[in-house]
C-alpha cells in the first residue's frame, strides 16, 4: 500500500528518537573538550625524539646529554614530504653503549608538512624517534611556532613509557639486550687483550 | 476551582479591563486579547525552534545545541539577536517598497488567522458565523507575500523560486478547502466555535472528535498532507531546499527581514495546526471524560505541539520529492481523494446511525486509497525490486 | 597540443566542443540558462564543477571541469622512493586508504615478484572489505543527504563508519591515512583483542543494514525520486570503462574480485549482485546488497585467519630497488577499478607512476546519463556515480 514505506522509516527514526535517552549506542556525542575519548595505544600524530635519563657524558642539560639520535639522516631522507632538517655536529659524545657517536647539532621537524605517516619511526636503526600523541598544537603564530627544534622535540623515555607501554617496553628489551651482547664482546675482547699482553711479556721476559 | 483555572484568562482580561471607563471596555478587550496572541506565539515560535533543533538532533544520534543557556534553551534568544544584528542588504535595482512590505504582509496575514481560531472554552478573539472561511481567506493571502518578495528582488532565481513555491502552495489550497469542507458539511455550521462545541461530547468516556470517524480520519490525513505542502516543510521543501538550483524566494533578505520571513513560516504552522485541531481533533477538547478537569486551553496547545512535533519528525525522516511529483500528487491522487471522502461524508450523513455506515464508509475509503495508490505506483513503474547474482 | 598554437585557438577549441550540436534539441536556443553547479556547492562532494545548459528545467549539455583538486601525485612519485609513495596514496581516495594501499602494494609486489604471507592476506582481506562497508554506508549516506532528509541516514551511517574507523587506530594508528600495507605483506601484526574487537563490530554491522533497509529501501519518495533516472546503459558502460558499483547497477557482471582473483578472495564464498535497469535506485540497492556480502566476506576471514608472520622476511623496508621493468596492479575498489601501472628503470624512484582513478572515468559518462532530466536529479545523479575528487585529481 502507498505510505507504508513511509511509515516502516518513521518507525524507525522514532526508534532512534526515543533510544538515544536510554542507549549510548544511539547518543554517540563526546562533548569536547569536556569529555575526552582516550587514544589507543597505536595512536599516532608527530615524532619527538627520545632521550634516557641516565646522564651520559657529564655537562649539558638531561634532554640534550642523553638523546639517543645519532645523527645519521636516515630518517630526513625517507622522509616523503621532506619535513625532517637535520646538521649534524662536530664533535661526538658517548652513547649508552659506550661508542662514541656524532649527535645533531641541529634537528627541525616541520609539523605542518609532517603527514604522520610513521615512516621516520620504522627506519630509525637507534629506536631515537617515535610518535607522539598531542594533538592540541594550535598556536596563532604563523610564522615557525609549527616548525620545532630539538629542544621541543625531546622527550624523556618515561613519558615515551606513559604513552606506547607495550612499544617502550619492547624497545628497552631490546636495548637491554643489545647492551649485554656488546658487555660480553667487550669483556671477551678486555681478554683476549689481556692474555696477548701476557703472552708478549711472557716472550719478552 | 477548576472553572476559575479553565477560565482564567478570560477572567483576567475582564478583571483588567474593568479599570477603564465602560465605554472603552469592549476595544481595550480586544487590544489585550490581541497583544497577547502577538505576544505568545512569538514566544512559541522560539519553543518550536528549540524543539526542532533539539528533535532532529536526537533523530540524529546527536545531542542538539546546548551550550547556550541549560539544555540549549537560549539558543532561539541567540538566533534572535544574530538576526537583528546582521546587516540589512537591499539590492540596489529592487523595488523597494514591494521588498519591505512582503515580510510585513506575510506576518500581517498569518497573525490575522489566530483571530477565529478558539484556544479554550470562551477563549476565541472573534466569534465569527463564517470562521473557517475568514481563515482560508487570509491563508490564502498569506501566498502573495510570498510572490511579492520573489517578484521584488529583481533576481531570476528568486522569481523561479517563488513562482514554485506559488504554485505549490496554490495548488495544494484546494485539497486543503475540500478536506475541511467535510467537517462543515456534518456540523451544518462554518463557526469554529460551534465546530469545537459539536466535538464536546462524550460516549463511555471517548470523545466525538471528528478523527475518530472514517470520512474524519482520512480528512484528517488529507488536511496533514496539504498543510505540510503549504507551510513548505519537508518532503514538499522544494522551494527552500539548499542543493537545489534555485535559491529561494527570501534569498534577497537579510536581517530582520529574514527572521520575519521565518517567523512567518512557523506562525503559520502553528496557526494551521491550530485549525486542524480544531477541525478534526476536537479543539479544546479533553481526550478522556475523565480528563475535563485539566483547562482547555492546555489541550488546545498540547495537541498543537504534538503536531509540531510531528512535523519536525516528517522532516528528519523522510527525503523531499521534486517539483513536478510533487504537484503530480497533489492534482492525482490528493484531490480525488478529498473528492471520493466528500462522498463518503454524504454517504455517511444519510445513512443514519449503526454499525453499518462505518463499514460502508470505511470499506469504500480503504478502497479508492489502495486504487489510487496502486494506479500511481503503477503508472510510473516503481516499487521495490528484487535483484539477481551472478552465478 | 603544439607549441605553435595559440592561446585563443586552444580556447576556441574547447569552446567549440562545448557548443557542439545537442542530442536533445531545445525549443529556442537563444534561451538556454547556462549555470555552473560548483565549486562551491553544498552537494558536490568536494570542489568540482558542473558546467549545465539548461532549457526550462531539462539539461541540454553538461561539462564537468575539475582539477580543483590536483595535487601532482604522479610526479611527486618519480621524486621520491617506492616506500615514500604509500603515504602519499592514502589521500588519493581518502575514504578508502586501505584499498589505495593495498592496490599500490600490489603493483610493486608484481614488479619485484615479492610473495605475501598469508595472514597478511588475511588481514588485507578483513581490512578492505571493513573499508568497503564503510565507503558504501558513507556513499549512500551522502546521497540520500543530497535528496533532503535532513541528513539522518548520513548520520547512521556515520555512527557505523566511526566503529570501523576505531578499529583502525587501534590497528594502525591512524583512522584515515593508515599507511598499513607494506611489498610483501603488512606493516603491523593484529593482536588477538583486536580480532576479538573486529569479530564483535562484524557482529552488528548486519543491523545496520536491517536499520538502512527499513529506514529507506521502500520508501516511496525515494522510490519516486530514484527509479528511472539517469539510466546507464551496459553498452555505453562497457565502452566507456566504467567498473565497480556502477556497472554492475546496469547488469554487467565484472567485479575483479572474482575474474583476478587476486589476494585470496578465491577462497571465499560471496555473491556479485547485478542491477537490471542502470538507474540511481539499482546503484544504491546493489551498494546495500555489497555491504552485505562483504560482512559474510568479513565472518569467513574473520574464523580463517592463522597466527603467523604479516611481512616477507626477505622484504627490505628501505632501499627497494626494483629490476627494469613494468608492471599493472589492480583491485577491486569500493568505486571501482583502482589500477597501479608503474614502470621502473632500476632505480630507487619509480620512472613512471600512474594512477588509472575508476572516479574519474566513471565521471565521463556522466553527461549522457544527465541529458533530458530534470536539472533536480543531476545532483542525484551525480551522487550516485560516487565520486572523491582525490581520486579524480590526484
Amino acid at each position: 500500500m502507498l505510505g507504508e514505506g513511509i511509515l516502516k522509516g518513521m518507525a524507525e527514526t522514532a526508534k532512534n528518537f526515543f533510544g538515544s535517552y536510554f542507549s549510548a549506542e544511539r547518543l554517540t556525542t563526546v562533548e569536547y573538550p569536556e569529555q575526552r575519548v582516550a587514544p589507543f595505544e597505536a595512536a599516532r600524530v608527530f615524532p619527538f625524539l627520545v632521550f634516557d635519563q641516565e646522564n651520559r657524558d657529564g655537562g649539558g642539560p638531561e634532554w640534550e646529554a642523553g638523546m639517543r639520535c645519532v645523527a645519521c639522516q636516515i630518517c630526513e631522507k625517507e622522509c616523503p614530504p621532506k619535513c625532517i632538517y637535520i646538521e649534524k655536529s662536530k664533535d661526538k659524545k658517548l652513547d649508552y653503549l659506550g661508542k662514541a657517536q656524532y649527535y645533531p647539532a641541529r634537528f627541525d621537524i616541520d609539523i605542518s608538512v609532517c603527514m604522520s605517516c610513521q615512516i621516520c619511526v620504522e627506519v630509525c636503526p637507534f629506536e631515537a624517534i617515535k610518535m607522539d600523541t598531542e594533538y592540541e598544537l594550535s598556536t596563532d603564530d604563523r610564522f615557525g611556532s609549527l616548525l620545532l627544534d630539538r629542544e621541543q622535540l625531546a622527550k624523556s623515555n618515561e613519558y615515551y613509557h606513559q604513552i606506547h607501554p607495550t612499544e617502550a617496553s619492547a624497545v628497552d628489551t631490546r636495548l637491554a639486550a643489545e647492551k649485554v651482547k656488546a658487555d660480553a664482546r667487550a669483556k671477551a675482547a678486555a681478554q683476549a687483550a689481556t692474555a696477548k699482553a701476557v703472552a708478549i711479556a711472557g716472550e719478552g721476559a | 476551582m477548576i472553572e476559575t483555572c479553565d477560565q482564567i484568562f478570560v477572567l483576567l482580561q475582564h478583571w483588567l479591563v474593568s479599570f477603564l471607563p465602560a465605554a472603552w471596555q469592549q476595544a481595550a478587550g480586544v487590544l489585550l486579547s490581541v497583544a497577547t496572541i502577538v505576544c505568545v506565539f512569538p514566544a512559541l515560535f522560539a519553543v518550536a525552534v528549540w524543539l526542532e533543533r533539539k528533535g532532529l538532533g536526537r533523530i540524529q544520534n546527536r545531542i542538539g545545541p546546548n551550550r547556550v543557556g541549560p539544555f540549549g534553551l537560549l539558543q532561539p534568544i541567540a538566533d534572535g539577536i544574530k538576526s537583528l544584528t546582521k546587516e540589512d542588504i537591499v539590492p540596489l535595482s529592487a523595488d523597494a517598497a514591494v521588498h519591505f512590505l512582503a515580510p510585513v504582509l506575510l506576518v500581517v496575514t498569518v497573525f490575522m488567522g489566530f483571530a477565529v481560531l478558539p484556544m479554550g472554552r470562551n477563549m476565541v478573539l472573534v466569534d465569527m458565523d463564517a470562521g473557517l472561511l475568514f481563515y482560508f481567506a487570509m491563508g490564502t493571502s498569506s501566498e502573495l507575500a510570498v510572490f511579492m518578495a520573489g517578484w521584488s528582488s529583481r533576481n531570476k532565481y528568486s522569481l523561479l523560486g517563488a513562482m514554485r513555491a506559488v504554485a505549490q502552495m496554490i495548488s495544494y489550497e484546494v485539497p486543503l478547502l475540500l478536506s475541511s469542507v467535510v467537517v462543515v458539511m456534518i456540523t451544518g455550521s462554518l463557526s469554529l466555535t460551534k465546530i469545537v462545541e459539536a466535538q464536546n461530547h462524550y460516549t463511555w468516556g471517548l470523545p466525538h472528535w471528528y478523527i475518530f470517524t472514517p470520512w474524519g480520519f482520512a480528512g484528517f490525513l488529507l488536511y496533514a498532507i496539504s498543510t505540510t505542502a503549504e507551510t513548505n516543510r519537508s518532503p514538499f521543501d522544494l522551494p527552500e531546499g539548499e542543493s537545489e538550483l534555485v535559491a529561494g524566494y527570501h534569498t534577497e533578505y537579510s536581517g530582520f527581514k529574514f527572521a520575519l520571513f521565518f517567523l512567518g513560516e512557523y506562525v503559520a504552522m502553528f496557526s494551521i495546526s491550530g485549525l486542524g485541531t480544531t477541525l478534526f481533533l476536537g479543539g479544546w477538547s479533553a481526550p478522556f471524560s475523565f480528563l475535563t478537569w485539566i483547562p482547555s486551553w492546555i489541550w488546545f496547545f498540547s495537541k498543537l505541539m504534538l503536531s509540531i512535533f510531528v512535523f519536525i519528525w516528517m522532516r528528519g525522516t523522510l527525503p523531499r520529492l521534486r517539483q513536478d511529483q510533487l504537484m503530480n500528487f497533489a492534482w492525482k491522487f490528493v484531490l480525488p481523494m478529498c473528492l471520493v471522502n466528500l462522498m463518503v461524508t454524504g454517504l455517511w450523513r444519510f445513512m443514519g446511525e449503526g454499525w453499518l455506515r462505518w463499514v460502508v464508509c470505511s470499506a469504500i475509503l480503504i478502497a479508492a486509497y489502495a486504487g489510487l495508490g496502486l494506479g500511481e505506483m503503477c503508472k510510473q513503474r516503481l516499487g521495490p525490486r528484487s535483484y539477481r547474482y551472478a552465478e | 597540443m603544439s607549441d605553435t598554437q595559440s592561446h585563443s585557438a586552444i580556447l576556441a577549441d574547447r569552446l567549440e566542443g562545448w557548443n557542439r550540436p545537442t542530442a536533445i534539441v531545445p525549443q529556442n536556443e537563444g534561451e538556454l540558462l547556462e549555470v555552473a553547479m560548483g565549486p562551491h556547492h553544498p552537494s558536490t562532494h568536494g570542489v568540482f564543477r558542473m558546467d549545465v545548459a539548461l532549457d526550462g528545467e531539462r539539461v541540454i549539455r553538461l561539462r564537468p571541469v575539475f582539477g580543483y583538486l590536483h595535487r601532482n601525485h604522479e610526479k611527486i612519485a618519480e621524486g621520491i622512493s617506492y616506500l615514500a609513495s604509500m603515504p602519499y596514496t592514502d589521500r588519493l581516495d581518502y575514504i578508502c586508504p586501505i584499498t589505495n594501499n593495498w592496490a599500490y602494494a600490489l603493483a610493486v609486489e608484481k614488479l619485484t615478484g615479492q610473495a605475501v604471507p598469508e595472514r597478511a592476506e588475511y588481514l588485507r582481506v578483513i581490512l578492505g572489505e571493513l573499508t568497503r562497508y564503510q565507503n558504501h554506508a558513507s556513499s549512500i549516506g551522502f546521497l540520500i543527504q543530497e535528496m533532503g532528509a535532513s541528513g539522518t541516514p548520513l548520520m547512521y551511517a556515520y555512527r557505523e563508519r566511526e566503529k570501523i574507523l576505531d578499529l583502525f587506530e587501534e590497528l594502525t594508528g591512524a583512522r584515515m591515512m593508515v599507511n598499513y600495507m607494506r611489498f610483501g605483506g603488512c606493516r603491523v601484526d593484529a593482536s588477538q583483542g583486536w580480532l576479538e574487537r573486529t569479530r564483535k563490530v562484524v557482529a552488528g554491522l548486519a543491523g545496520f543494514a536491517d536499520e538502512f533497509d527499513r529506514l529507506l529501501s521502500t520508501n516511496e519518495i525515494l522510490m519516486a525520486r530514484t527509479q528511472g533516472v539517469g539510466v546507464l546503459r551496459p553498452e555505453l558502460a562497457v565502452n566507456a570503462g566504467v567498473t565497480g558499483p556502477m556497472l554492475r547497477a546496469s547488469s554487467v557482471n565484472y567485479d575483479i574480485r572474482k575474474v583476478d582473483g587476486y589476494g585470496i578472495y578465491s577462497r571465499f564464498n560471496f555473491r556479485v549482485p547485478l542491477g537490471d535497469h542502470g538507474d540511481v535506485y539499482d546503484r544504491y540497492m546493489i551498494r546495500v546488497l555489497e555491504m552485505r556480502e562483504s560482512i559474510k566476506i568479513l565472518e569467513q576471514a574473520l574464523k580463517e585467519i592463522q597466527p603467523g608472520p604479516v611481512m616477507d622476511p626477505k622484504a627490505k623496508i628501505r632501499g627497494l630497488r626494483p629490476k627494469a621493468g613494468e608492471a599493472y596492479g589492480r583491485i577491486e575498489a569500493p568505486k571501482g577499478e583502482l589500477g597501479f601501472y608503474l614502470i621502473s628503470d632500476g632505480g630507487p624512484n619509480p620512472y613512471r607512476y600512474r594512477v588509472r582513478p575508476p572516479s574519474l572515468i566513471n565521471l565521463t559518462v556522466l553527461e549522457d546519463m544527465c541529458l533530458g532530466v530534470n536539472v533536480a536529479d543531476v545532483v542525484l545523479i551525480f551522487g550516485s556515480v560516487d565520486i572523491v575528487l582525490g581520486e579524480v585529481d590526484r
